[in-house]
């Protein structure tokens, strides 16, 4: 159907539709007399209130209205716009007028669900329905822009997350880039022993996962590498990674080993970073047996080929002091470059999925637990390296005066649900303690005490996990854990005593342990905050990436483009994680399918007969959209370059910038409009 | 067209009204999230939404003063996080000016308030609402409509009288008065 475009001296007749969503907006605000009242104001031919205006029969009202009483402005008033805004322009255009003769009036998260007056949010209901009503009939008939979307996709974080999304898009047919920081993937998923409620073994199921990306003709695998800028828009953004020197030639190198055997260290000497400093590894060193990409890497704060220290650039001076029975054993492979500098590779995409996970709780930040003090308290990521048969101790668990422990306390809520540390529930932690409990039982046969404020445990088979656990004998105490303190009566073992309150017998308890497992909670990664500024991402207040809308858009973000998977967006398990990821590569899928991006028409454009060639704008943009033309002596905005932020307009001091959808003869009413009772 | 509409509520009692400029993509945003949490707060401002804090020509806050607004209000990102890199340091620039303007006019400078209020930040949305109606409800009206009448009752009082003065010299004879027109702008 072609758009009806009202003829220049066509009267203005408006449809006014407030909702009453139920009692959502009713409850609060007499829609009746808004609706009565808008009904008498100029250029009101229609005026309505409907139960749930975004329904079907809600939407048909428009249409019809359109048809039988040829209105050429719909204004409705109903929730944000970031909700209904386009199934609105939409129900407008399919009753045959211009999507852009709309305007949205936000009258439930702006008023209803806010005030408590009725009066009041009356009052304040006509107040912006008199506005739209006062600024739709300068709307203008806009076109949708649409602009050609890159294929290709960005993963940022190699866990479980960015793992299970770049499988599902590569396998799709789509070119994805997965940028990780560490030298390998597999993130925190590769440290777990076994998952919880299943008890399978966390690197079986993840180690085929991560091969499969290995050799993925799709995917660009990029470990040791970080995205350093981020620049363009949905459908085009411009992406810096810098790939760090690794001093092993990628391409070259078999994943042999042969000069880990060769090098001048006999004995690993240096904290192994993947199992959090229990371990031991050399200076060159592949992170743990089933890493991907199957590279080593060199460490030049300890290779004894390096100088120590770093240059101020951040880049390490080759010494040439080693005798490099690393390079003899690599060979023909020539795979050694100890001159390898830091590279930074371009790259265009079209959408871009954050999974950069989280970080654990630091348990030094609740010294009445002992952790960093005494030897004998750990975190429960250290635990599922000592229990993992390929971690330090395979898979025995010892402590560090390398016993086994007879009885061991685990501390639910470490830094979880704490006014004075983190304030959310990290939901993980209740069920990976009760997978741990059974785990050290099983190991060791210790006496297994676990403190909880309330046992957590939602989920699918997660209840029936809680009762086997419990079933096979463990302490389950229900009380915060006040204090850790060593045994006084204990001479040199190291035994610690766990004081608690049992709060349902209300007994204060003191028991003597020998060891402390703290179920730190999550937090978001520390990069989270410079990455949200790099992505243009907003963040909760707990530092969370923000979705679009909790329910219904939990994968997508603001930035339109980018979408979210796994613990970035919030603490949860591992099920969680790779649903989600699935969900944001089905989002970047269906974005990339269509072919192209529809953009808000809300650019910016210049009435060259009334620029005065001041230059004053130019300046001002910050995608550099404005050019002036030297000939003319007049501005000139690039539409695809400009995104609609306005900042031109406001400064034009001709006037000669309009803003499409945001024209200054629309804003001048809306202001006539709110004020005019 | 504003002058055909009558007071939908008229209720006698003087209440600070208060137009709010917010930015799409944060204090917007942050407005509805107070709305999905509930975050009670009072009803005397009017949201208008633009793209972006930079969107905000001087002449919008001026325009809403002198049309009776109270006090005007504008939400932008934090620095730093503007969606379209900048435009909140435009706005912020611009504000500094215009405040040296109003004070000059004789407008308290608690009448135009610049928040950077984020996303997830519902809860400073309903403070900075709070606290803004709290503070014009101790200023008082601003009143630039009844001043502008007021202005219009002198100078129609003005010519009167000096067209009695005219009257006066011309001996009785009464001349035709100047009619004299009150331009606002």
């Amino acid at each position: 159907m072609k758009p009806i475009v009202p003829k220049k001296h066509e009267p203005i007749r408006i449809g006014f539709y407030i909702c009453h969503c139920g009692t959502n907006i009713a409850g609060m605000v007499d829609v009746e007399a808004v609706a009565k009242y808008i009904g008498t104001l100029p250029n009101v031919a229609v005026s309505r209130h409907y139960k749930y205006m975004c329904s079907d029969p809600g939407q048909e009202l428009i249409q019809q209205d359109i048809r039988e009483t040829h209105l050429n402005r719909i204004v409705v008033a109903a929730c944000s716009p970031q909700l209904h805004e386009h199934t609105f322009r939409m129900a407008t255009a399919a009753g045959g007028l211009n999507p852009y003769h709309f305007q949205m009036v936000n009258v439930r998260e702006h008023d209803s669900w806010v005030h408590t007056d009725r009066v009041e949010a009356t009052r304040k209901a006509m107040a912006l329905a008199r506005a739209a009503v006062m600024r739709v009939p300068h709307h203008k008939p806009l076109e949708v822009k649409k602009v050609a979307i890159n294929p290709n996709v960005l993963i940022v974080g190699g866990g479980i997350g960015g793992i299970h999304a770049a499988l599902t898009l590569a396998n799709a047919g789509k070119m994805v880039y997965l940028v990780e920081k560490e030298p390998t993937i597999g993130g925190h998923m590769a440290k777990f022993d076994k998952t919880f409620p299943t008890l399978d073994c966390a690197m079986c199921v993840l180690s085929p996962k991560m091969a499969a990306v290995g050799s993925h003709p799709n995917i660009h695998l990029w470990t040791y590498s970080e995205v350093a800028k981020v620049d363009g828009y949905v459908g085009n953004f411009k992406v810096s990674v810098r790939r760090k020197e690794r001093y092993i030639l990628e391409d070259l190198c078999t994943g042999c080993q042969e000069c880990v055997n060769a090098c001048v260290f006999k004995e690993p000497k240096f904290q192994d970073e993947f199992n959090l400093g229990l371990g031991k590894r050399k200076p060159i060193y592949l992170p743990f047996p089933q890493a991907i990409p199957p590279v080593t890497l060199i460490d030049p704060e300890v290779c004894l080929n390096f100088k120590r220290g770093r240059n101020p650039d951040g880049s390490h001076t080759v010494s040439d002091k080693c005798k490099k029975t690393c390079v003899e054993a690599c060979g023909d492979r020539k795979a050694i470059d100890f001159k390898q500098q830091e590279e930074i590779k371009e790259i265009t995409v079209g959408t871009i999925i954050m999974a950069t996970g989280f970080q654990i709780f630091d348990a030094k930040r609740t010294p009445y637990y002992g952790y960093g003090i005494y030897p004998n308290v750990y975190n429960a990521l250290e635990i599922e390296r000592l229990i993992n048969a390929s971690g330090p101790t395979e898979g025995e668990l010892v402590m560090r005066n390398g016993q086994s422990p007879k009885k061991v306390a685990i501390v639910h809520c470490v830094g979880s649900r704490d006014e004075n540390t983190n304030r959310w529930c990290s939901r993980v932690c209740c069920l990976y303690s009760l997978k741990l409990a059974h785990l050290i039982k099983e190991h060791t046969e210790a006496e297994v005490y676990n403190f909880y404020i309330d046992m957590r445990t939602p989920g699918k088979s997660m209840e029936e996990f809680y009762n086997r656990v419990a079933e096979e004998g463990m302490h389950l105490i229900r009380g915060r854990v006040a204090d850790v303190y060593p045994d006084p009566n204990d001479g040199t073992t190291g035994r610690l005593v766990v004081q608690a309150e049992d709060t349902l017998t209300n007994k204060i308890l003191k028991i003597p342990v020998d060891m402390v497992v703290l179920s730190v909670g999550l937090e978001p990664h520390p990069e989270a905050e410079n990455l949200r500024r790099m992505f243009n991402l907003s963040c909760s207040s707990e530092g969370w990436f923000l979705e679009r809308h909790p329910k219904l858009a939990p994968v997508n973000t603001f930035t339109d483009g980018i979408f979210l998977a796994g613990c970035c967006q919030g603490p949860k398990d591992i099920p969680d994680t790779v649903a989600q990821a699935g969900a944001a590569a089905a989002e970047a899928l269906a974005l990339i399918d269509k072919g192209h991006i529809e953009q808000e028409p809300n650019t910016a454009y210049i009435l060259a007969e009334e620029c005065s060639g001041c230059k004053s704008c130019i300046p001002l943009c910050p995608y550099t959209a404005i050019a002036f033309d030297e000939t003319k002596k007049k501005a000139i905005i690039n539409e695809a370059l400009c995104k609609g932020c306005g900042t031109c307009v406001a400064s034009c001091p001709s006037g000669s910038i309009v803003q499409n959808l945001f024209e200054d003869a629309e804003i001048f009413s809306e202001i006539d409009g709110v004020l005019a009772d | 067209m504003a002058n055909t509409i009558q007071p939908p509520l008229p209720d006698g009692k003087w209440k600070p009204r208060i137009v709010a400029f917010f930015c799409n993509w944060c204090t917007y945003t942050a407005a509805d999230l107070a709305g999905v949490s509930r975050m009670k707060h009072a009803a005397n401002v009017r949201i208008i939404r633009l793209m972006c804090s930079g969107r905000v020509d001087p002449q919008f806050i001026i325009a809403a003063l002198t049309k009776g607004a109270d006090a005007v209000l504008i939400g932008g990102c934090h620095p730093n996080d503007c969606h379209y890199s900048e435009g909140n340091y435009k706005c912020l620039r611009r504000n500094q000016m215009l405040k040296r303007m109003l004070a000059d006019m004789g407008i308290e400078p608690e009448r135009v308030r610049l928040e950077w209020i984020s996303a997830a930040e519902g809860e400073k949305v309903k403070r900075v609402i709070n606290e803004l109606v709290e503070t014009i409800s101790r200023l008082g009206p601003l009143g630039i409509p009844q001043k502008f009448e007021e202005w219009d009752r002198e100078m129609s009082e003005l010519t009167r009288q000096m067209s009695k003065q005219q009257e006066a010299v011309d001996g009785g004879e009464t001349p035709v008065a100047v009619k004299t027109e009150v331009i606002h702008v």
